[in-house]
């Protein structure tokens, strides 16, 4: 039934408007359907391929090469930033060389100074020492003189006491003798 | 599909004309439909194209590296096809890119856009869904024996099978072949119509108290499942065409 009433021209809708049998199957609307659907699909194809497809391509292709140079971009500075800190640990290694080196000469230095100072002050020890050894010697000698004159007079008056003749040098030979017991 | 079943009587309140919606009517006064008249189908395939043009041409026109909103669905549509084709078809099948998404965008804008309220629905009708399938079909098979001539044949001549048995297939593979745009254009149609279809009868439904609040439950759950399938359709269809334009171009499995 519903076939018949679509073979029949303007019997695809009651006096009501209401649909009669599937309005799909209504032959007399079909080239109209086909028809705006073939002018839809041809505008939408030339707004796709001429606009909006082209221009999206562009910014997608552009995207990725900008994300690639990027990337490119950041690997360049990474190798960069790995150099600086090889440098850096390079000048850390040598400034640390140099001033165990500057260490190093600046103890060779003071122990130079310190060997001429305590030369200096072992020679001023060692001329101060002799010094007084010189004069304890001479005060030594003055005092043996000293003696063996007081010596000799007592000697020399103990024989006038008691009665001999004082010889003047026996009495000296004698009295060094017993000064050197 | 007898005229009572589908033609509604006016029964204890309750009207239903769920096929109604349907119906193809000028858009500006009344008359007779022509094949060059504005129907109401015209202007709803215009508010489709407007769409797609808001979408693709006015999304992007900012051209930006880091896209807008609205850039970044029109890219994403692109990127999702374009790999679909690339994937199916292989990389000759790329300069068929702009057909195959023009065939995408409509029948997905057609079938979200049907989903509006009081909206018409370009692809619930076979006349509509039955040119895209057919002629999808007709150009891709021109299009294999344009590129492969009569060796496009061996498409359907199994050489992998036993002698005896390669007639039987290659009849059978015909068969599958020429069925190809009629499952294609029934697939669409029918998925799209029944949905709308369905919706109207629950909206019936709701007129009468006591069943409103679970037809309009059932209409919000069917409303759900018919954006998946408005989605869905658009993409099987796309696939499929994206499948046979691969034996079209690569027919020597």
């Amino acid at each position: 039934m519903a076939t018949q009433t679509n073979t029949i021209a303007g019997a695809c809708v009651d006096a009501g408007g209401s649909a009669l049998g599937m309005p799909q199957l209504c032959a007399e609307w079909m080239p109209n359907q086909i028809f705006w659907l073939i002018v839809t699909l041809i505008a939408i194809f030339f707004v796709m391929s001429r606009i909006a497809l082209p221009r999206i391509g562009a910014v997608l292709a552009e995207r990725s090469g900008t994300i690639t140079n990027d990337i490119a971009a950041a690997e360049d500075f990474k190798n960069k930033a790995a150099e600086a800190e090889t440098a850096y640990e390079q000048a850390l290694t040598d400034a640390r060389a140099k001033a165990q080196e500057i260490i190093a000469k600046a103890k060779a230095e003071i122990q130079a100074d310190l060997d001429v100072a305590l030369q200096k002050a072992d020679a001023a020890i060692a001329a101060k020492a002799a010094e007084s050894e010189t004069a304890i010697g001479e005060i030594r000698d003055s005092a043996i003189k000293n003696i063996t004159e007081v010596a000799t007079d007592t000697a020399k008056e103990l024989v006038l006491a008691l009665g001999g003749t004082a010889d003047a040098t026996t009495i000296t030979a004698a009295v060094n003798a017993r000064m050197k017991g | 599909m007898t005229q009572v079943a589908i033609e509604p009587e006016t029964k204890g309140g309750l009207v239903f004309h769920p096929l109604d919606q349907f119906i193809v009517k000028p858009a500006f006064g009344d008359g007779a439909v022509n094949w060059y008249t504005v129907t109401n189908l015209t202007v709803w395939m215009g508010i489709i194209l407007l769409a797609i043009f808001a979408l693709f041409v006015l999304g992007s026109r900012g051209r930006a590296i880091i896209p807008s909103r609205v850039q970044s669905i029109g890219e994403l549509m692109y990127g999702f096809i374009y790999k679909m084709i690339e994937d199916i078809t292989g990389k000759d099948g790329v300069k068929y890119f702009p057909y195959i998404m023009t065939l995408f965008v409509f029948i997905l804008f057609a079938n979200f856009i049907a989903l509006i309220p009081m909206s018409y629905s370009p692809t619930s009708m076979i006349a509509v869904t039955a040119t895209l399938g057919f002629g999808s079909f007709v150009a891709i098979t021109i299009l294999g024996f344009v590129k492969h001539g009569a060796s496009f044949l061996k498409l359907f001549w199994m050489s992998d099978a036993p002698l005896f048995l390669r007639p039987i297939i290659a009849v059978i593979e015909v068969i599958s072949y020429l069925v190809r745009p009629v499952s294609l254009s029934i697939r669409l149609g029918g998925n799209i119509a029944a949905g709308h279809v369905v919706l109207k009868v629950f909206a019936g439904f709701a007129a009468l108290a006591v069943a409103s609040p679970a037809a309009i439950l059932g209409i919000i759950a069917i409303y759900g499942l018919e954006v998946l399938v408005a989605g869905i359709q658009a993409y099987v269809f796309t696939i499929l065409i994206c499948v046979y334009l691969k034996d079209a171009l690569h027919p020597h499995h």
